[in-house]
């Protein structure tokens, strides 16, 4: 393998991947804030969906990415409503949001199909982008990965060194005491899922201004799903998540690679890779039940009400 | 908030039929007013959605046609979630369930006798069943989580349908379509009346919902799956295996839709095609929430959510919407549902938050 092919696989790498650490990212602080959202497909093909269109029919991409945040925040919101108001079962809404989300999205861009979009254009960063092997990866990438680093460092922080990072955590692993130290639960919970919502909305943007600038009915491909086993590969640590992010990237690529070493497999049985890939993290990291529990937000998916 | 919500203490059987209801009733309000701000009469549309469809026979053996694999998907899926085993690969095990039982029906195309529908049907289920038992086996020997583990499955099962279509299943005559030969005559589902395409398939679905309703009822094998669902640790605690039952579940719901998928094939369609299932596994999640995981139920929600299909291609033909009305009314409805069920456990009260408010207000004054 010679080092340009080398580098425009770790280029692609971080491309592919981008989507999946902006969902993940999103929903690793909803997960720590104890709330376990299955509405991350859904979420995302909203704001594919109403960031294709915005920005097609205004001509601003950058309206576009501001509304597709909007859109899956508002998805969001339906969760927050129904999951913590209502306090439903976190898993039953969660999938009931994605199969919403499916529908809705396959009906408002039902027109939408196809049209071409002039999207989000890489920028090299002079010199930066000439470094070797990792100069295209990290210097020559469109501006939504630039700010997908920037939110990595954001929710890292956040989570790490913040105040807000340790009030969510109180909530998450115990929303009893930290109710009693009062801190409002239901709030905190429903800012993070809030948070989630606009990181799933800005990763379906991503894909349909920047990744692959078009509307195609379902194209997240599970990319949602994929992101919610991420976190569980990451055992709710952020900087994990950020390299399980780029590894499935290269799993969703390697067709790059099977063609650039004159490898030819089907398509189809290469299309499947992510998904075995996913099927075998969860294997190697669950089955060591004690210590996946150790690692998730001790309330996880547990609903809670104030007083209870 | 406007509303404040009770404990009732108990839960409210009236309720628990009734939520249901509400939720269909607040669906199609809901999409009322969508219509109506799509620029569309609202009542019009309902008409071409929900009750033009079934105007004669055909349209009511379309009815039943659609029905059957919602409701054969519905009913597995309804076994594994009264274990609280969340399945959502009902979509994947169909797949598999189609593509097994054509590769059977290529195989053995030149067969006269009857008993090529049974390997054919056979080896659907069989499928089926094993798809569901690949998550069984993840979730019980390497504890991984099978929402995902069935999810990806899916995709999984799509892609190797799609690479059979593509590949070793087409028709060699067939002008380079992804699609298989048509299958021979015996090893298709007999149709039920001359008129419209309803077929034996409907035999399979009725002794399903009696088997399904048996076990879940009446067996002890159901009893303890429903106690599994209640609480984990009880039913360890009197000894009920925990493996075993995730490993029967998941294979009864496998086979069940396996079941579908084939019917599908070897039903309707004929031959393997891309476009097996317009997501039927994934409206039977809908399906089993709405009819309550119980058989009976899950019949009548099954029925609906056909009506909803065949209403979703009727709007397009006659109204030019776009067919995914189907789709969007079914998050709907599974959304409003969950929402109604908080009444269930609690009740609404709203004019008690508002005096308290004033007292508040009172109080501050």
């Amino acid at each position: 393998m010679d080092l340009d092919l080398l580098s425009n696989i770790f280029y692609a790498m971080v491309r592919t991947g981008t989507p999946l650490l902006l969902v993940a990212l999103g929903e690793l602080i909803c997960e720590k804030s104890g709330v376990l959202n299955l509405g991350q497909e859904g979420m995302m093909l909203f704001g594919a969906v109403i960031g294709f269109i915005v920005a097609l029919s205004t001509g601003n991409l950058w309206l576009g990415v501001l509304l597709a945040m909007s859109a899956g925040m508002l998805l969001s919101m339906l969760f927050a409503a129904v999951a913590l108001g209502f306090n439903a079962n976190q898993v039953a809404t969660g999938l009931a949001l994605t199969i919403f989300g499916v529908g809705l999205s396959t009906f408002v861009g039902a027109a939408w199909v196809g049209k071409p979009l002039a999207g989000f254009e890489p920028i090299a960063i002079p010199l930066l982008s000439e470094i070797p092997l990792i100069g295209r990866m990290l210097f020559a990438q469109d501006i939504l990965v630039y700010l997908s680093f920037a939110l990595f460092g954001l929710v890292a922080w956040v989570l790490l060194k913040s105040r807000i990072g340790l009030i969510i955590q109180a909530v998450g692993e115990n929303p009893d005491a930290a109710s009693a130290m009062g801190l409002p639960v239901l709030r905190v919970r429903t800012l993070a899922v809030l948070f989630g919502g606009a990181m799933a909305g800005l990763a379906g943007g991503y894909l349909s201004l920047a990744y692959t600038p078009m509307w195609a009915e379902n194209m997240t491909a599970g990319r949602g799903w994929i992101a919610l086993a991420l976190v569980v590969f990451a055992s709710w640590r952020v900087f994990r998540v950020l390299l399980g992010a780029y590894l499935f990237g290269l799993a969703s690529i390697i067709h790059l690679v099977a063609q650039g070493i004159g490898l030819s497999i089907p398509s189809n049985l290469l299309a499947m890779l992510p998904y075995v890939a996913t099927i075998l993290v969860l294997v190697l990291l669950s089955r060591d039940a004690i210590k996946t529990r150790l690692f998730a937000p001790v309330s996880l998916g547990k609903p809670w009400q104030p007083g209870h | 908030m406007l509303l404040s919500l009770e404990p009732r203490g108990q839960q409210s059987r009236a309720m628990l039929w009734l939520s249901p209801l509400l939720a269909a009733v607040l669906t199609l309000c809901s999409g009322a007013l969508l219509f109506a701000l799509l620029g569309h009469d609202p009542l019009d549309t309902l008409h071409t959605l929900l009750i033009a469809p079934l105007a004669d026979w055909y349209g009511v053996s379309e009815l039943l046609v659609k029905a059957l694999p919602i409701l054969l998907c519905a009913l597995g899926l309804a076994v594994a979630y009264q274990a609280r085993i969340w399945n959502i690969g009902a979509e994947g095990q169909l797949l598999l369930g189609a593509l097994a039982g054509s590769a059977m029906a290529i195989q053995i195309i030149d067969w006269d006798s009857r008993w090529a529908l049974v390997w054919v049907v056979l080896a659907g289920v069989a499928a089926g069943a094993a798809w569901g038992g690949l998550t069984a086996w993840l979730r019980t020997q390497f504890n991984a989580n099978e929402i995902l583990t069935s999810i990806m499955l899916n995709y999984i099962a799509l892609n190797l349908l799609l690479f059979f279509v593509h590949g070793p299943l087409k028709d060699p005559a067939g002008f380079n379509f992804p699609e298989s030969a048509m299958f021979g005559d015996a090893s298709r589902l007999p149709l039920v009346s001359e008129d419209g395409r309803l077929h034996a398939g409907l035999y399979f679905a009725l002794l399903a919902l009696v088997a399904v309703w048996v076990l879940l009822h009446k067996s002890f094998l159901g009893f303890q799956i429903k106690v599994l669902g209640l609480d984990r640790r009880a039913a360890g605690f009197v000894g009920f295996r925990e493996k075993r039952l995730v490993w029967f579940a998941l294979l009864v719901s496998g086979g069940l839709a396996g079941l579908a998928g084939v019917g599908e094939v070897a039903g309707p369609i004929g031959q393997l095609v891309p476009q097996v299932s317009p997501g039927y596994g994934y409206a039977a999640i809908t399906v089993a929430f709405l009819g309550r995981l119980n058989p009976l139920g899950i019949l009548f929600a099954s029925l609906l959510m056909a009506l909803l299909y065949l209403g979703g291609e009727n709007a397009q033909m006659t109204m030019n919407l776009p067919q995914a009305i189907t789709q969007l009314f079914q998050g709907m409805m599974l959304f409003f549902l969950l929402a109604c069920d908080v009444l269930i456990l609690y009740r609404p009260r709203l004019k008690l938050k508002w005096a308290q408010r004033t007292t508040n207000a009172e109080a501050m004054a």
